[in-house]
Order: structure tokens, then C-alpha cells, then sequence
């Protein structure tokens, strides 16, 4: 900061602020570029991988070629490939995500029937798994080097490397066969709400997905609040007497946080992946499975769909993860502009 | 921690330690990745050479043999739904995923590394092109990919290593191109340019071997990631056709019987997944103490 800066800080403030609009507007351009190209690569793999279009996959292997011709003229198959992506990306401009090929219906309209579903187990497991995995990696932290510490990371190291589906399948194995005190399927309803009533059948999917993420978030909450530990803040509040509990409560978490939150944004991409092996592992009709279903039958159109979904979720996270930082840390935000 | 102490005997104390010697102590001072070490070792040997010294038919089936408990008569660990025995079934299995993650690990960072590298060196538009499709590489769960990659290709071992190769290696592309910008303007970099010496040339030489902390380290942790992927892939019913197997597939097939009691079908398979990925996790945080570098958080 120049001294003429310093001199003048309203007029500081307004040229930072209007840095970090501008800042803004051009990770909304780099985020729209990156949902174009995730459509281009995703359009490109299915063509790769199905050179001759899903017609045999949709028709059977009877259908005959006049069949098969009828279908990529109605579909728009026999175009060529690059003609294909620009008649899509028009499609998609218009809020159209097209039918899907077998379930008889809009590809945005099975989306919005599976995707709440989806959302909310996330969206609880993920808020089950910080109210853990935050105190946790504070307490590891705190206690560096004792045993406590070095249990739960042990603990962590050996979640972190189980595959989910083992995870969930022992959980099943202890809860619904041996104790018998919950059910090995999670609800099946329709909707949102049928869901939540019936929260029994919820807890062994979202503790399954709960115990990868704690893994994952506590390790990193862990090393953020040791690295702030080690701040010359500390020091000062620790020297004038403050005890460890206070300047840790008042000062470190909130320090350490940040780095943490910010990784809630680039988690998403992880965390819809993960959705897609617990929903499988206990039958839970949430846009993991349906996904699942449209892969094995070739419903290009729903697998372009969810994928397109995905990737704006995740542009948009990553946007709000790097602002939420920048509000919280006035020093990102000058890095930023 | 690395100036002798003066009770540490003479010879300790009159030689000095070469950075490389020091590393190697903190290497082997870490018992997790010492661990990680005799660990995959011992499953090598188990995987490669066990077969040699109990073999079994891992080809045909034997209907008159099926679900025998552990402990039966020539079948130690026991037999599956379709008469295989299990503890052959877990060095054939133990084949294929090690092999696969190996293979896909070293694919993810080779690709990784140059695509990193170069993104890095040569900057501008270069750069924001193909950082941009990592960023939307990174944006679809590699588990879909995996999905729609699988489900219209015909599984088997060439395919499935070029596949989580694929998926795999957007991580370490961003890891290497950050170590990359910080790289092309040392002196030394700068003088082989001055020199004459080609962009290839510099890349090759410098850029890529001053990463190598970077990118062991990391591929350690990508051969970890590859095998857990490998077991999702089969878990999602898309991996090799039996009789070829892996662990992922023996645990999956196994869950069927989940109901019936038949834990050897599940739980040998299971830790062994377990135990591999450990291991190669923990030579990979070893690893990162030795090279002094930041790469996951510890």
C-alpha cells in the first residue's frame, strides 16, 4: 500500500473493492468456460467410446439397420460429431436437457425427482461430519504428539484408506445383521420429505459417508490449526496470560477455519462421487443410482445431464468457497486483487 | 535434530551426514512408512511368489466344493460361492490390483508431470488453456467417469490402468505446474536458455527432475487412490469378467452373502485392500518427510 494509500483510506477501500469485483466477474468467466469444456470432454468421451451412437444399446441387438437408421435421423445421430455438440450446447442454452432415451421422460424432470435426494443425504452427512471432524482435528492439534492424537489419527489414516462400500458393509454387518437396531436399506420414498420420515433408515448411509469425510476434514482442520499454533498471535496472547482453551477458542479457530472452508468447495466433486457408491450400497434412489442406471443402458441424455449439474455445482461452490475466504481473510483478499 | 548428540557414539560424530543420508534416517526413523515398506513387500511376495508354493485353480470352478468354511481340509482360508479357494483367490486377486494400481499410478504421474511442466514453463495463454481443462477435468467425479468409460468399453487389465490413469492425473498436473512457474526463472534455467539450449531441453532437465520430490511423493499417494478405485470400479459391477478377479470384485461378490454368515468371503478380501492402501499412504507420508516437500496434509 502506497503512503498516498494510507493517506486516504476511503479512497483505498473503493479501489480494493472494486479490484475484487473485478476479480469476481473473471472467475464467473473461468467458470463459465469450465462448464463449457466439461460438456465438450464429456461429449467427446461418449463419442469416443460409442463411435456408432447409443442406438444398438437403446434398441436391442435385434434392431435392424433401417431401425437403426430411423433412430440417429430422429435423434440427430447422424450428424456429424461436431454438428451434434453445437445442436446440444443449443439445447442446454435454453434450459432444455433434452429426454431422456428410456425413461420416457424430460432428462431435467428425473433429475429434479432424484437430485433433492441426493442433496440432502450430502448435505446432512457432510453437516454431521464437520460437527465432528472440526473439534476433532482442534482437540489433535492441541494434544500434538500424545496419545490421544496419535489414536484418532491412526484412527483417520486407516478410514481414509478403506474403500466406502467396506466401510458401509461392516457397519450393516454390526448394525442391521448382529444388534439388529437398524435397517440395512435406506428409504425408499418419492420424495424429500418421505425421506426425512423416516430417519432410522437414513443413519447407516450418512454415517457411511460421514466417516470418509471426517477423515478427511479432521486431517486438514488438524495441520491448519498447527500451523496458526505456531503464530506469533498466539505467543503474544499466551504471554500475557491468556489461557491455552481461551486464545485457541477466540483467536485459532476461527484462523484455521478458513482454509478448511475453502476446501468445502472443491470437496463437492469428491463428495457427489462418494454419493454414487452409498446410494448403490443401499439402494437409495437419489441421482447417484439413476446415473448408475442410465450408464448401464446408454441413456446418453441423462448421463450429459447429471454430469452438466455436477460441474455447475462445482463452479459455483469453488466461486462461493474462494469468496466466503476472502470475506472471512481481509489477507486473501488483497492476494486476490 | 540433525547435529549429533555428544553421547552418539564416535564414528557417528566424526562423519557428517549428506542431505541424502539424513533423509534416509528420517525415512527409516518413521516406523509408519518403514511399515509401508516390509508391508508391501510382504504382499508382493504373497501376490507373485505365494502362488508358486500353494497352487490352485483359479480357473474352473468346483461345484462340489463351494462355501467351505476356513480351516476345511486343503483350503485354509476356506472356499467361495463357486468352490474357488480363497486364499489362492487372494494372491490372484492381489495380482491384479497391485498391478493395476502400480501401472495406473505411474501413468497418472507421468501424464501429470508433463502436462504440469509444460503448463507451468511456458505460461500465458498455454497455461490458462490447459489449466482450465484440469479445472474442468476436476469438476466431473471421477467415479462417473469411470462409470461411463466402463460401461460401454469391455473391462479388462489395459483398459482399466488407462482409465484410472486417466481420471487420475489432474492432481498432480496442478501440484507440478505450481512448482514449475517458480522454476523457470532460476538462474540456472535461465542460463541454459541463454546458452542455446532448447525449451524441451529445460523442461527435461531441469524443471521435471527439481519436482521429483513433488511428484514421488505424490505418485505414492496416486498408486494408493488407484487401487481404491480399482475396488469401486468392481464394486459398480463394471470390472474384470471371472474368472479373472481382484479384491474389489472378491469383496463385492461376497457381500451377497452377507445374510448367510459367510465372513471369509467379505473380511479377507476387505483387509486386504485396507492394508495395501495404508501401506503405500504411509510410504507416501515417509516419503514427504524425506523430501521435504508439502503435498497432502499430514
Amino acid at each position: 500500500m502506497s503512503v498516498v494509500d494510507a493517506a486516504q483510506p476511503t479512497a483505498a477501500k473503493k479501489k480494493s473493492d472494486s479490484r475484487f469485483w473485478w476479480y469476481l466477474l473473471r472467475r464467473v468467466g473461468q467458470g463459465l468456460i469450465v462448464i463449457l469444456l466439461v460438456t465438450l470432454i464429456v461429449f467427446a468421451l461418449l463419442h469416443l467410446a460409442m463411435p456408432d451412437g447409443p442406438a444398438t444399446g437403446i434398441l436391442g441387438m435385434q434392431a435392424t439397420q433401417a431401425q437403426i437408421d430411423a433412430f440417429n435421423k430422429a435423434h440427430g445421430f447422424d450428424l456429424p460429431v461436431w454438428q451434434q455438440y453445437l445442436n446440444f450446447l443449443g439445447q442446454i442454452a435454453t434450459g432444455d436437457l433434452g429426454d431422456s432415451f428410456k425413461l420416457n421422460r424430460p432428462v431435467s424432470d428425473a433429475i429434479a425427482q432424484r437430485l433433492p435426494k441426493t442433496l440432502i443425504l450430502a448435505l446432512i452427512s457432510m453437516l454431521v461430519a464437520l460437527i465432528i471432524a472440526i473439534p476433532m482435528g482442534i482437540f489433535q492439534a492441541v494434544r500434538r504428539g500424545r496419545t490421544s492424537d496419535y489414536v484418532l489419527t491412526t484412527w483417520n489414516f486407516i478410514v481414509y484408506s478403506t474403500p466406502s462400500f467396506f466401510l458401509g458393509l461392516i457397519l450393516v454387518i454390526v448394525f442391521s445383521q448382529s444388534l439388529r437396531i437398524l435397517p440395512a436399506q435406506a428409504p425408499q420414498g418419492e420424495s424429500v420429505a418421505a425421506v426425512l420420515a423416516n430417519p432410522g433408515g437414513l443413519v447407516l448411509p450418512v454415517l457411511t459417508a460421514a466417516l470418509s469425510i471426517i477423515a478427511t476434514f479432521s486431517r486438514y482442520m488438524r495441520s491448519s490449526t498447527i500451523d496458526n499454533l505456531s503464530e506469533d498471535y498466539v505467543r503474544t496472547a499466551r504471554a500475557k496470560g491468556t489461557p491455552v482453551a481461551v486464545v485457541v477458542a477466540r483467536h485459532v479457530v476461527r484462523n484455521s477455519l478458513t482454509p478448511v472452508i475453502a476446501m468445502l468447495g472443491y470437496y463437492l466433486p469428491v463428495m457427489f462421487g462418494g454419493m454414487i457408491v452409498v446410494e448403490s450400497l443401499f439402494n437409495y434412489p437419489g441421482m447417484g443410482l439413476l446415473f448408475w442406471t442410465s450408464a448401464q443402458t446408454s441413456d446418453y441424455p441423462v448421463l450429459l445431464g447429471c454430469i452438466l449439474i455436477i460441474a455447475v455445482a462445482t463452479v459455483i461452490g469453488s466461486l462461493l468457497a474462494d469468496i466466503i475466504q476472502a470475506l472471512l481473510d481481509p489477507r486473501t483478499r488483497e492476494e486476490l486483487s | 535434530m540433525s547435529t549429533p548428540s555428544p553421547t552418539s557414539t564416535v564414528a557417528l560424530a566424526t562423519r557428517t551426514l549428506s542431505p541424502r543420508q539424513r533423509g534416509v534416517r528420517r525415512f527409516l526413523r518413521n516406523r509408519l512408512a518403514v511399515f509401508g515398506i516390509v508391508t508391501i513387500a510382504l504382499f508382493l511376495l504373497f501376490c507373485f511368489v505365494g502362488p508358486l508354493l500353494y497352487p490352485t485353480d483359479q480357473v474352473h470352478t468346483d461345484l462340489r466344493s463351494t462355501m467351505l468354511p476356513p480351516g476345511s481340509p486343503g483350503h485354509p482360508l476356506g472356499t467361495d460361492d463357486v468352490g474357488y479357494d480363497i486364499l489362492g483367490r487372494l494372491m490372484a486377486g492381489g495380482q491384479i490390483s497391485i498391478l493395476i494400481g502400480l501401472a495406473a499410478g505411474v501413468l497418472a504421474t507421468v501424464i501429470g508431470t508433463l502436462w504440469g511442466a509444460i503448463a507451468g514453463y511456458v505460461g500465458g495463454i498455454v497455461d490458462t488453456v490447459m489449466m482450465r481443462i484440469v479445472d474442468a477435468a476436476i469438476a466431473i467425479p471421477a467415479t462417473f467417469l469411470l462409470l461411463i468409460l466402463s460401461a460401454v468399453l469391455r473391462p479388462s487389465v489395459p483398459l482399466m490402468i488407462c482409465v484410472i490413469g486417466l481420471v487420475s492425473w489432474l492432481v498432480p498436473a496442478r501440484l507440478v505446474r505450481a512448482e514449475s512457474i517458480s522454476l523457470k526463472s532460476r538462474e540456472y534455467v535461465l542460463a541454459l536458455r541463454a546458452m542455446g539450449g532448447s525449451h524441451s531441453r529445460a523442461v527435461l532437465k531441469h524443471v521435471v527432475p527439481n519436482t521429483v520430490g513433488t511428484i514421488v511423493v505424490n505418485a505414492t499417494f496416486q498408486v494408493a487412490d488407484a487401487i481404491l478405485l480399482v475396488a469401486y470400479i468392481s464394486f459398480l459391477g463394471m470390472g474384470l469378467q471371472k474368472p479373472a478377479t481382484d479384491w474389489g470384485a472378491m469383496l463385492t461378490s461376497g457381500m451377497t452373502y452377507t445374510y448367510a454368515g459367510a465372513w471369509w468371503l467379505i473380511f479377507p478380501a476387505g483387509f486386504c485392500i485396507v492394508l495395501t492402501v495404508c501401506a503405500f499412504n504411509s510410504i507416501g507420508d515417509g516419503l514427504r518427510d524425506f523430501f521435504d516437500v508439502k503435498g497432502r496434509a499430514a
